[in-house]
């Protein structure tokens, strides 16, 4: 038996601004290198765009809905991307969570619900 | 020869104390889940108050016990799974990587498992904290809600959050592996530092100390050496809470009054914990690089081998707070630090470090802070000035037997 985790990555987008796209590259890289050294355990994941394309939606309370421009909660670090893996237990859910290249934050781990 | 209910009721609360951790830890590889390994193994507690009336004391009590409660869980493992279980199981070991025979014959010592489990990273430390003396030491939530000061209601929200995070994270029910154990060992190891604090210092009520508490915490660093005998931290660990217990007898006069440890009878120190103390300190101090428990111990070893307070070697003891502050900085090892200065050095030399510190917001509410600093001023004849330092440091503290040496304190600078 096996469970599933999603790893959410956390990053500064200042930081990757101020770093510049030959930092972007090299993260690229090495995103492809921990993939192919988890391949086993990678169920799927994404980079996402960034928080100026995000979109937030709360329901009104009336039935209807409110649309804002922006993340759902403004924090300094924004998910930027994630990964699900499949893994026997926490413990190794986190020895590969502590893989994820992450250098302008971290990553948070939550286990899905089947 | 027919035993008295109080001899029955005797040999289960020794029972209890000895032998919760082992029942329950194997209990809860066979249950799988931690609640009904807890009940079972009450209901295993509570039969043999009755199978012991009648038939004796078993001569090996535990195992007696880890039957009784094992059989129970699988019946009703078999029960739900009928049922049909909603809920994840608590996460086994793929292999059962060395089955080592816990000294029964019958079960292995399954208690290094549940101690990891309770002291998982993932969880907060109060939930390992309170997850250990519940799972661990067999506390009640009602016991560890008042060690704490927290409502009982709170502390079991506490607990059943933690035990929902292992099921449904799958926090596993194993050994960590070896690239983890260092670390996993410091987790563990720090949450028996804090049982016995919590314990040998109360933060309030009336007694100096809660000595039920402490010896919670000395038999968790006494059973966490016994089962990783390899770890230098462990031995120094336990190395550590035996020194410092060795003075307790001292701390505290005929007449209830706290005692610094200048003024302790130092014939009242317990020369049998000394000892044992110091030769786990040497045997931590014997496998470099010495870590965080190996430094407290050895400054709790340069204390034991002064046979009077003026002999105290606080060059050693401040070369050793150097370190530890260079490796694991903190304020409270920085004030620890500057009281060795003082005694080192000079106490004008300690009020400049203790200065910055007032600084620090970590700090704020420390009630030693504040009282480091009223004696630094006593002593460097600053008397006004130490004055409303002492009066700061009451303010902090609900300690009784605290406070009543700062107002004793007090008394002395007003009739000055």
């Amino acid at each position: 038996m096996v469970g599933k985790y999603l790893v959410m990555i956390y990053d500064n987008e200042a930081k990757w601004a101020e770093a510049g796209p030959p930092a972007e590259e090299a993260n690229h890289l090495r995103h492809q290198e921990f993939a192919q050294a988890n391949g086993a355990a990678l169920r799927g994941g994404a980079q996402l765009g960034g928080s100026d394309s995000a979109t937030s939606i709360r329901s009104d309370g009336n039935g209807g809905f409110v649309v804002t421009d922006g993340t759902f909660v403004e924090t300094k670090e924004v998910m930027g991307g994630y990964y699900i893996i499949e893994a026997a237990d926490m413990d190794e859910a986190l020895a590969i969570a502590k893989q994820v290249p992450s250098p302008m934050g971290g990553v948070e781990v939550r286990p899905i619900i089947n | 020869m027919t035993l008295t209910p109080a001899e029955v009721a005797s040999a289960i609360e020794q029972a209890h104390h000895q032998e919760w951790a082992y029942v329950l830890a194997a209990t809860a590889r066979v249950a799988a889940d931690l609640d009904l390994a807890e009940d079972c193994v009450q209901d295993a507690y509570a039969k043999a108050l009755v199978h012991w009336q009648a038939e004796g004391i078993p001569r090996r009590p535990g195992a007696w016990l880890t039957t009784v409660a094992t059989r129970r869980a699988l019946e009703q493992r078999r029960r739900s799974a009928v049922l049909e279980r909603k809920l994840p199981l608590l996460v086994p070991d793929p292999v059962d990587n060395d089955p080592q025979d816990g000294g029964t014959g019958m079960f292995p010592d399954d208690r290094l498992r549940l101690v990891f489990t309770c002291c998982h990273p993932a969880l907060s430390q109060e939930s390992q904290v309170a997850l250990t003396l519940k799972l661990v030491c067999g506390l009640s939530s009602a016991e560890i809600a008042k060690a704490f000061l927290v409502k009982e209601a709170t502390l079991q929200a506490r607990i059943t959050r933690a035990k929902q995070k292992i099921a449904k994270t799958r926090i596993p029910y194993h050994v960590p592996r070896v690239g983890e154990l260092p670390e996993r060992i410091d987790a563990v190891l720090d949450v028996v530092h804090l049982v016995y604090s919590v314990g040998s210092t109360a933060k309030f009520g009336d007694q100096l100390s809660r000595p039920d508490l402490a010896r919670r915490g000395l038999d968790l660093a006494r059973m966490v050496h016994l089962l990783l005998p390899d770890s230098a931290e462990a031995s120094a660990l336990l190395g550590h809470l035996l020194l410092t217990q060795s003075r307790e007898a001292a701390r505290v006069d005929d007449a209830g009054r706290l005692v610094l440890m200048q003024d302790q009878d130092r014939s009242q120190w317990d020369g049998e914990l000394i000892a044992e103390g110091l030769e786990l300190v040497e045997v931590a101090l014997g496998q470099p690089p010495v870590g965080r428990f190996g430094l407290l111990a050895a400054i709790g070893a340069v204390h034991a081998e002064a046979r009077r307070w003026e002999e105290t070697d606080w060059d050693q003891i401040l070369g050793l707070y150097d370190l530890l502050l260079a490796r694991w900085p903190s304020p409270v090892v920085a004030l620890n630090r500057a009281v060795a200065v003082s005694y080192a050095d000079s106490p004008e030399a300690a009020l400049e470090v203790v200065r910055e510190l007032i600084e620090d917001p970590a700090l704020a509410t420390y009630p030693y802070l504040a009282a480091t600093h009223a004696d630094l001023l006593r002593r460097t004849g600053q008397w006004q000035a130490a004055l409303t330092a002492y009066e700061e440091a009451l303010t902090f503290t609900d300690n009784a037997v605290e406070a009543a040496y700062l107002n004793q304190r007090l008394d002395e600078l007003r009739s000055r």
